[in-house]
């Protein structure tokens, strides 16, 4: 029995540690991020760009699938629901709030957090074991400053941006199967969808991602950084990350989404 | 030679533990300014720790490494910074950076530390490679490059910010024996020409003794002995006579209590 609450609290230890570090990471990277200029050592655009490129544009295609055959599933799930109501035609708005509130930055975050942080770890981690990151720290050259910012930056514009696609994808996905299946006249589907869909499910929505970037690119890094012992090192710390990644990505919308639903705006 | 200095670099008392084990046991040495200094133990004996300690890249428990009279392990962060571009290190992986080509990779410690235009980058970059033999690769994808054209790369770079002294992690490690032949003459050269001081850590004997001014053994965290090649080879200790030698029987056994270097 002690030896159970022992491991628990050895635990919960752990996961208080990596929050402080990725925390302590987070508020490294921003400084940098603002303050390198006053260092004469600004951003690099360059690669803010290319990052921006490999973790948002190529990842459209897989966004876009995901939340599209999510819209189609909920409103499948929902139609039997509404047809014994003989209201069938508010699907669409279900799907809308649905996709917009919460499922759209969350499938997407979590799409993103396996495809991008991942990579972010692997990257980062065999830099770590073949010495690329000690060769760094010997020239001089912060590797939080040099790594972690074009990151941490691109994501944070790429993923809002995939949000709204996603977002997009999921209610076209609700809008095929309303349309055809569920033979609701295409206009009074859209209209229907607008009626009920207020400012603050696309803001609330919206916001999210921005957090969510935050905590897929430093939990990527900081456990690339903590990578050791050659490939097997990489491979556990990849799991490792997306595992984390996932963790947080849910208790940060349970706390946003209490933030939302307790706090008038 | 007279003019030399004779303490450029010193390292006094030195003592680093990992988890309770002594990896360096109360290290003492100088290196003149001009040498090279070579390092030579086996696997696990702690040398590269050392040549980590007196990069400033891992704290000493006990003991300072003094550059010209100043310990770097009191420095702060803005001095320490200072003091990285005052050497460059070339690695046992030559841990370039991969997502770069060859001359982005020479490059980047300038481009990082001056602000000088990039044309001109690019020019120092392209002098930097020819020095190494490299004239020509600079727009090579790292992975590209055989291992000793990487270690090429890698001293390229090490020497980029006009550097006073320079530290060779296993420069020889994993090549055949006329590459090794070259990086070798290439170390002499580069120590020659730009005037440098190199800190070699290895345990290639051949290497050792085509290279060193002066060699010093470790062997289990300490210091047997810092001498001469003559001095080294003629030496009394049977476990530096074994260790050059390159023999099965002697006081060196395998299966003793190794200590693992950490790094």
């Amino acid at each position: 029995m002690i030896n159970f609450l022992e491991n628990i609290g050895q635990s919960l230890k752990d996961w208080i540690t990596v929050f402080v570090d990725i925390t302590k990471l987070f508020f490294e990277t921003v400084y940098w991020a603002v303050f390198g200029i006053f260092h004469h050592k600004p951003v690099n655009f360059k690669t803010v760009f290319e990052q921006m490129v490999y973790m948002g544009v190529q990842s459209v295609m897989i966004v876009f699938f995901v939340t599209f055959f999510t819209g189609v599933v909920i409103a499948m799930q929902l139609a039997p629901q509404f047809q014994k109501m003989g209201a069938v035609f508010y699907v669409s708005s279900m799907v809308s709030i649905a996709i917009c509130r919460e499922l759209g930055p969350v499938l997407t975050a979590l799409v993103i957090a396996g495809r991008i942080g991942a990579a972010i770890t692997a990257e980062v981690g065999s830099m770590k074991v073949n010495e690329q990151i000690e060769a760094l720290e010997t020239m001089g050259i912060n590797p939080v400053r040099y790594l972690a910012v074009p990151k941490f930056l691109a994501l944070l514009v790429m993923l809002p941006c995939l949000t709204v696609l996603g977002d997009a994808s999921g209610m076209f996905g609700g809008y095929v199967v309303g349309t055809t299946s569920l033979h609701i006249n295409p206009g009074m589907y859209i209209q229907t969808t607008f009626k009920f869909l207020s400012l603050k499910d696309i803001y609330t929505g919206v916001s999210k991602p921005f957090v969510f970037a935050a905590i897929i690119s430093m939990v990527g890094i900081y456990q690339g950084f903590k990578t050791r012992g050659g490939a097997v090192g990489v491979g556990k710390a990849t799991t490792t990350s997306v595992v984390t990644s996932f963790i947080f990505i849910i208790i940060a919308d349970c706390v946003l989404t209490g933030i939302y639903f307790f706090v008038k705006f | 030679m007279q003019e030399t200095n004779q303490k450029f670099i010193s390292v006094r008392n030195l003592i680093k533990k990992f988890e309770g084990r002594i990896v360096l046991d109360n290290i003492n040495f100088d290196i003149r300014q001009g040498e090279i200094f070579v390092i030579v133990g086996g696997s696990g004996s702690g040398k590269s720790t050392l040549l980590r300690t007196m990069t400033g890249a891992i704290k000493p428990d006990q003991g300072e490494v003094y550059y010209n009279g100043k310990d770097i392990h009191s420095l702060n962060e803005e001095e320490m910074d200072k003091f990285r571009k005052r050497f460059g290190m070339s690695f046992q992986n030559s841990a370039l950076l991969d997502f770069l080509t060859v001359e982005e990779n020479v490059s980047l410690p300038i481009y990082e530390h001056t602000r000088l235009d990039a044309k001109l980058i690019g020019i120092i970059a392209q002098m930097k490679l020819k020095l190494v033999g490299l004239h020509g690769f600079e727009n090579f994808q790292v992975s590209q490059l055989s291992g000793g054209m990487r270690k090429r790369v890698g001293l390229a770079r090490a020497i980029a910010m006009d550097p006073e002294i320079v530290f060779y992690d296993e420069p020889t490690a994993g090549l055949d024996p006329v590459v090794c032949a070259v990086v070798d003459q290439l170390i002499l050269d580069l120590t020659k020409k730009l005037n440098l001081t190199s800190v070699v850590v290895t345990h290639n004997m051949e290497s050792v003794f085509r290279i060193a001014d002066r060699i010093a053994m470790l062997y289990k965290g300490k210091m047997l002995q810092v001498g001469t090649k003559d001095e080294i080879k003629n030496s009394k200790d049977p476990i530096i006579q074994q260790f050059i030698k390159g023999e099965i029987e002697g006081p060196i056994h395998l299966n003793e209590d190794v200590i693992k270097d950490s790094m």
